[in-house]
């Protein structure tokens, strides 16, 4: 299957580690990858800033660039959310368009959702070496109230014989991020951010793992302002193919 | 009420270093939240008792003029006038009328929220009417200058015991008592005699049930029942939307206000009250008043925040919100707090007069999974940003920055370079030498660093490292 994967601008600026993972997961989960090289951002900023037009431009481009995927995938539940649960509402006035977007919407996956319940992916390969590891899982919000996204994550963890999870009290509550409110309300943000980051570190984990780079950001600065200089910060794709040691 | 929700974010600020409220808010916070949780699961089927509030409260409010309209009917038949208040000025003026007429010179109060809106106490003791707030929390409030509550449910939130003993003891002119059982037997010691020779009493009202003229009240001190059975005159002040249908209508709603709220299975106290005393009945008032208030209501109907109607109000919103356990209710301003009040502020003092509310949210939908009767909050703080941004209500930087943004993902070229020189740039800012892994101020969003750090890129874009992986693929 052609799967078409969207790096989200987040990953593609910050951290490209985490695209190159989702590449080599869904490879190994047998998929044919394309990359569009003119992809950008989704159009999420301008759709929670209010700006509609903005966002329906950026939601046609995309269309533009993946319709003829089997399937997208993005490493992020809250951009791959865009597409699913709030593209057809932009373009609810044009209903041939709004018929192509929705089947953009029915065939965009997060990347752990897309691993478990569609490519069925039950045997991640590697030969992890490494001491075992104790890891926390903070569900962020889109992908977990928009998607569902809550035990795939962890499924794929469990594969990992090196790995154990320990919950954190909280674990579905919001990091405090919210995207332009992190700039915005830049106080308020960090004091969410201190909670959640409490929670993480009363686990005892090693390090916290997340399915979106805008909750990780947050909370890496959170933990490094507060001291902690111990807990890795990591995406549930580095995580996968780091614990999984070379395949 | 003052409407101060133009200061959100500096009153956001104090009460973030408010020690009390903060633990407060942590205490309030796990209590309201797990015993929710532990409620809801005594229902078969949460998820579709919600579904079914849903429908209900859609079936009245998308007629709703023709369902006041028979509420009006049975009300009247039952003996009750129907009033109607176009505003909180109206509110005001016409319970004074009443309590003109009847000749009352005191009223007791059970919580009213409209009554708050109104700022109805100022304007009874203006008129030489005195007003007696009898549930504990509000009364604490009107005691200590009509302070405005922090929470819909429990309006003293944001109280320690310690603050309300010294409170007490200086209006009181007693002893200060560091127990709260004995605090509130002194409240109900005071209370007591102004319960028996008011005049008159005002309640709000959780529903209207239009088959039987009906307002249902949910409470969980006594004073409501005295407040609406003692008086000879009693005042219902409630909103234009609170009618439902029927009474089983109500036992649906029943099932999801007080879990919702505070995580009971039912409040200590439900009252239905239908018409005035009959002959041969032992309690209730001679006279029964609705005052029923639009106040922004009725043009919400039909409209983009037609949703936000079906709200009962059980705050089930707030207590899950991450920025309102964060700063408390007082930070935003107005009568209604969190995700709730951050859509009723704009809607019903105009969207000029609260231009942070719709954005002091980080969408994370925490409060529309809880909300009883399915509201999508984020979805319509959403629809808020978007009339601020069609009215340029927002800074002019933040318009064009924007714009700017989306024309420039627009244009994937000019985007790829952009992104390339910003990386670099802030890879460059974040070198000071020991550690490069992170930015300690960051100029172009200097509140991100107001409070934590600025993970630093890695360097180059996925598009640039890409290309060249690809390249190597094609010609290892």
């Amino acid at each position: 299957m052609r799967v078409g994967l969207f790096v989200t601008c987040l990953v593609d600026m910050m951290r490209p580690r985490i695209g190159f993972a989702t590449l080599k997961l869904l490879e190994d989960a047998g998929c044919e990858v394309v990359v569009p090289q003119t992809q950008t951002c989704c159009g999420q900023p301008a759709y929670n800033s209010g700006d509609r037009a903005g966002a329906r431009s950026l939601a046609e481009k995309l269309l533009a660039e993946f319709e003829d995927c089997d399937y997208v995938v993005a490493p992020s539940g809250s951009c791959a959310g865009m597409v699913r649960t709030h593209y057809a509402d932009l373009v609810a006035d044009d209903p041939a368009l709004a018929r192509r977007m929705a089947a953009l919407s029915a065939k965009t996956y997060e990347l752990t959702d897309f691993l478990v319940n569609v490519a069925k992916f039950e045997h991640i390969p590697g030969n992890y070496a490494g001491h075992p590891i104790n890891l926390t899982y903070h569900d962020a919000c889109a992908g977990l109230r928009e998607l569902g996204v809550k035990t795939q994550p962890r499924a794929l963890l469990a594969q990992l014989p090196g790995v154990t999870l320990s919950e954190m009290p909280g674990a579905e509550e919001c990091c405090g991020f919210g995207g332009a409110f992190s700039v915005k309300f830049g106080e308020i943000s960090a004091a969410i951010a201190e909670k959640k980051c409490d929670s993480i570190r009363a686990t005892g984990a090693a390090a916290v793992v997340s399915g979106d780079l805008g909750c990780l950001l947050n909370i890496e600065g959170k933990l490094r302002r507060m001291g902690d200089e111990a807990t890795r910060v990591l995406h549930i794709a580095e995580a996968l193919t780091e614990f999984a040691g070379e395949s | 009420m003052e409407i101060r929700s133009m200061h959100f974010k500096a009153r956001a600020g104090q009460k973030l270093t408010d020690v009390v409220l903060q633990q407060n808010l942590k205490k309030g916070k796990s209590k309201f939240v797990d015993m929710r949780a532990q409620a809801i699961v005594e229902i078969d089927d949460f998820e579709a008792t919600r579904v079914a509030a849903k429908v209900l409260r859609d079936r009245t409010l998308d007629n709703l003029d023709l369902w006041l309209e028979q509420f009006e009917r049975q009300a009247t038949a039952r003996g009750a006038s129907v009033l109607w208040a176009k505003d909180g000025a109206e509110i005001c003026q016409l319970t004074i009328d009443i309590a003109r007429r009847h000749g009352v010179t005191k009223a007791t109060k059970s919580k009213s929220m409209l009554s708050e809106e109104a700022g109805l106490n100022q304007a009874l003791e203006a008129a030489g009417i005195q007003p007696v707030e009898t549930d504990l929390g509000e009364y604490i409030l009107q005691i200590n200058g009509n302070e405005p509550p922090s929470h819909i449910i429990a309006p003293v939130f944001h109280k320690s015991k310690e603050e309300i003993s010294a409170l007490f003891a200086r209006i009181h002119r007693r002893p200060a008592l560091t127990d709260i059982q004995a605090l509130t037997r002194e409240a109900r010691e005071i209370l007591r005699p102004h319960f028996l020779d008011a005049g008159m009493g005002i309640s709000g009202g959780n529903f209207l049930i239009a088959e039987t003229g009906s307002v249902a009240l949910v409470t969980n001190e006594g004073n409501g029942r005295m407040v609406t059975t003692l008086p000879k005159v009693h005042v219902v002040i409630t909103g234009i939307e609170k009618v439902i249908a029927t009474l089983e209508d109500l036992s649906t709603l029943m099932r999801l206000l007080p879990r919702s709220a505070t995580g009971q299975s039912i409040s200590n106290y439900f009252s239905v009250l239908t018409g005035v005393k009959q002959p041969g009945e032992s309690d209730g008032p001679e006279h029964l008043y609705f005052i029923l208030v639009d106040s922004g209501r009725a043009d919400m109907v039909g409209g983009d925040f037609a949703e936000m109607l079906r709200c009962i109000r059980c705050g089930a919103c707030m207590n899950h919100c991450p920025v309102y356990q964060s700063v408390g209710g007082h930070a935003y301003g107005w009568v209604y707090p969190g995700p709730m009040g951050s859509i009723l502020t704009p809607l019903f003092t105009g969207l000029e007069n609260s231009l942070d509310l719709p954005q002091a949210a980080t969408l994370c939908n925490q409060c529309g999974v809880v909300c009883p009767v399915k509201i999508p909050l984020p979805d319509l703080l959403r629809k808020l940003r978007e009339q601020q941004m069609e009215r340029r209500l927002r800074p002019l930087v933040e318009r064009l920055a924007l714009k700017a943004w989306a024309w420039l993902a627009q244009h994937p070229r000019l985007y790829a370079l952009g992104a390339k020189l910003g990386v670099r740039y802030l890879k460059w800012l974040a070198h000071d030498g020991a550690r490069n892994d992170r930015i300690r101020v960051l100029g172009l969003a200097p509140e991100w660093t107001l409070g934590r750090d600025f993970p630093a890129p890695e360097g180059k874009t996925f598009r640039e490292l890409y290309t060249s992986y690809a390249a190597r693929k094609e010609n290892p």
